[in-house]
């Protein structure tokens, strides 16, 4: 028996399904990330040509600046992009996949600026490090994914996809961003400064303590998306289909839920709110791969390479313009999304 | 039998039109009244009443009512009146229930252009920017129509949302940006305006957007049989007379000159447009000559109210009234997804 499309790998008694074109296009998307990020190394206030980037990499080059310029700021930064980008990819995915509907993903229904509200809270009221800021972001993006997920039932319970969900997500979103400009406005000017900047959604000054906080979510959250993947496939058929099928349907989503919010939280506390990466990244890699299914990893990666080329994008901005990197996704992203909504003919 | 199901009061306003508005509009007084007492430093009412009747320049309550809180509260009540009734007519004309100058980015688009001309061109005076706002609300509004599909009947309102959704995204992003860039004098004279505070606007701001209410608020009262029309579909509205197409241009024309003003003068400010026309159509009923002019009402009152209210809440400290607006308006919107199942208008 063959599906369409796929491919059957057989060592010994272990069998993979696998998919020739998405495995196509990830490695492809893994080259782009690869290259970008080699010019991201190199642009910046001084400009360094790609021979020096590597061999700055290795610690061989014979320039001591070079050297550190590459270790302790530009490769804190790409890593950074490239983690939160695969993790708001991974998220999108999966959130996607699960209410059914290509435009619910975290950032468009609020859950990103939920997570931005504990951070902010965070650093104005605690003045607190990295992992505080990452806990205290995760905890409110599951709060706010709570919130909405239960406005949006209907009054029979039951159905949380279509509409209603991603209109009462882009309501609590709005009372959320509100509320975090209200924060900012409380602490005192210079803290009130260093939330602006973040809110901003910005790349500047990462240390390996982000990219530390941004694996360990990936490292947290990604395996249990991956264990679950066959039972999401089941559930985009139905959840009555899919709990016939075995699956235990509830516990799944609960499941599927944490863990996308968990990713979406993290990405979050490391560089701010990012706004659409998370939605363009699993459209455009399904897109590309015409692959059934969530695009767990073709997205993961599609999301590094969207943040890589944003922050690209804002750190050769012509005129020594600035260009925070969550405006330039939001600027990108409100643009795909207006594309798409021209585009359908619904 | 078939029997016209016309309803009567198309030809004359019912009975009740006058009871709503003796009850509307002492509201908006008394708020009026606490906004000009209120703030961080109180005034006493019977002070607020000298300070208007007999002026006292030597009197430094006299000076804070006179040249702070009078301007201040003319441009909550007008900015507020012209954002009411720019939700109505959009929600008239889209039959669409959640249609409002803030969600669908008309605001943003002012905003940007707004801002766009005060750092390439180095307009200072809102007199000679709000025309860029006019034009920045014309353009998003023309966009998040088309890409929405307004204009086809039958199409889901949740299509226009995310239109405007991208859309303001989009253009907060741009004008974010321009700040970001335009050099330190931009930031700060537009940092407080881009929250949507009314204070330190000044008497002449006021007057502008008091013309434009006043020509954008006719335009569409006189529009309003014609929306009564157009709420019945547009093969039968055309049936009773009105011509769709010079509806939609008058109506279009008028939103433009309102929000335009109004995001220029007090920047960009959502929801007050959404819950205006929806709390006025719940007392006054489907008949437009009535909704329009007790949205002005609403919007002036719960603008109004967010200014007071962001005094209040944050002592002495204040917090602009679009925010509060956002945070008030926010549950709202949610409540108004939640209820209708959105039927078109």
């Amino acid at each position: 028996m063959s599906i369409v499309g796929h491919r059957i790998l057989r060592v010994g008694p272990v069998a993979l399904l696998w998919h020739p074109r998405a495995v196509a296009v990830g490695l492809v998307l893994m080259a782009l990330c690869l290259t970008c990020g080699v010019l991201l190394l190199g642009s910046g206030s001084s400009r360094l040509p790609p021979g020096e980037i590597l061999a700055g990499l290795m610690g061989s080059s014979d320039n001591p600046v070079a050297n550190r310029l590459v270790w302790r700021i530009r490769l804190p930064r790409v890593l950074t992009a490239a983690l939160t980008g695969a993790a708001l990819g991974l998220a999108g995915a999966v959130f996607q996949s699960l209410s059914r509907n290509p435009l619910g993903s975290p950032d468009v229904i609020g859950f990103t600026t939920g997570a931005a509200s504990g951070a902010i809270t965070a650093i104005i009221l605690f003045t607190a490090g990295p992992v505080t800021i990452a806990i205290a972001a995760v905890a409110s993006g599951v709060a706010t994914a709570a919130t909405v997920l239960i406005l949006a039932r209907g009054r029979r319970g039951g159905t949380t996809g279509g509409y209603r969900l991603i209109l009462v997500g882009v309501g609590v979103g709005a009372v959320l961003s509100g509320l975090n400009t209200l924060l900012l406005t409380m602490g005192d000017l210079e803290r009130a400064m260093s939330a602006q900047i973040w809110l901003a959604g910005s790349l500047e000054g990462r240390t390996f303590a982000h990219v530390a906080t941004g694996a360990a979510g990936l490292a947290i959250f990604a395996p249990v998306v991956v264990l679950c993947i066959r039972r999401l496939s089941m559930m985009e058929m139905g959840d009555d289909m899919a709990s016939q099928l075995g699956v235990p349907v509830g516990a799944t989503r609960i499941l599927l839920v944490v863990a996308s919010v968990g990713l979406t939280s993290i990405a979050t506390a490391c560089t701010g709110p990012i706004a659409f990466v998370a939605l363009a990244g699993p459209q455009l890699a399904r897109r590309l791969t015409r692959a059934p299914g969530a695009p767990l990893l073709t997205g993961a990666m599609m999301g590094a390479l969207l943040m890589i080329l944003a922050d690209l994008i804002g750190q050769n901005a012509p005129l020594r313009l600035v260009m925070p990197i969550g405006l330039t996704t939001g600027f990108l992203g409100g643009l795909y999304l207006l594309v798409v909504l021209g585009l359908s003919r619904r | 039998m078939i029997r016209c199901s016309v309803p009567r009061h198309r030809y004359g306003l019912p009975r009740r039109a006058l009871s709503v508005f003796a009850v509307a509009l002492p509201v908006l007084a008394v708020l009026m009244a606490a906004s000009l007492a209120i703030g961080s430093r109180p005034v006493p009412l019977a002070e607020v009443a000298q300070a208007l009747i007999a002026y006292d320049p030597g009197n430094d309550l006299h000076l804070v009512v006179r040249t702070l809180r009078v301007p201040r509260s003319l441009l909550g009540v007008t900015a507020g009146a012209a954002l009411g009734l720019a939700g109505a007519v959009m929600q008239a004309v889209t039959r669409n229930p959640l249609a409002e100058p803030g969600l669908l980015g008309v605001n943003a688009g002012a905003a940007v252009a707004v801002v766009l001309s005060a750092s390439a061109l180095g307009l200072t005076s809102m007199t000679d920017y709000m025309w860029f706002g006019i034009l920045g609300a014309g353009f998003a509004g023309a966009a998040v129509f088309v890409l929405g599909r307004a204009h086809v009947s039958g199409t889901d309102p949740v299509r226009l949302v995310l239109a405007g959704a991208g859309l303001s995204v989009l253009l907060g992003a741009a004008t974010a940006f321009v700040i970001l860039n335009a050099g330190l004098d931009i930031l700060d004279s537009f940092r407080a305006w881009s929250a949507g505070a009314l204070e330190g606007r000044g008497m002449t701001v006021v007057q502008v957007m008091a013309i434009a209410l006043i020509a954008g608020g006719g335009l569409s009262l006189m529009l309003a049989p014609d929306l009564n029309a157009l709420a019945l579909g547009h093969e039968t509205g055309a049936a009773l007379g009105m011509s769709p197409r010079r509806t939609w241009a008058f109506a279009c024309a008028a939103v433009m000159v309102l929000c335009g003003v109004a995001t220029a003068a007090a920047g960009p400010i959502g929801f007050v447009g959404l819950v205006a026309p929806h709390v006025a159509r719940a007392i006054s009923g489907p008949d437009n000559r009535l909704i329009l002019p007790l949205s002005a009402i609403f919007g002036a009152a719960i603008l109004l109210m967010a200014d007071i209210i962001g005094r209040i809440i944050a002592r002495p400290d204040e917090i602009a009234a679009g925010i509060v607006a956002t945070l008030l308006g926010g549950p709202f919107f949610i409540y108004v997804v939640r209820r209708f199942r959105l039927a078109r208008l």
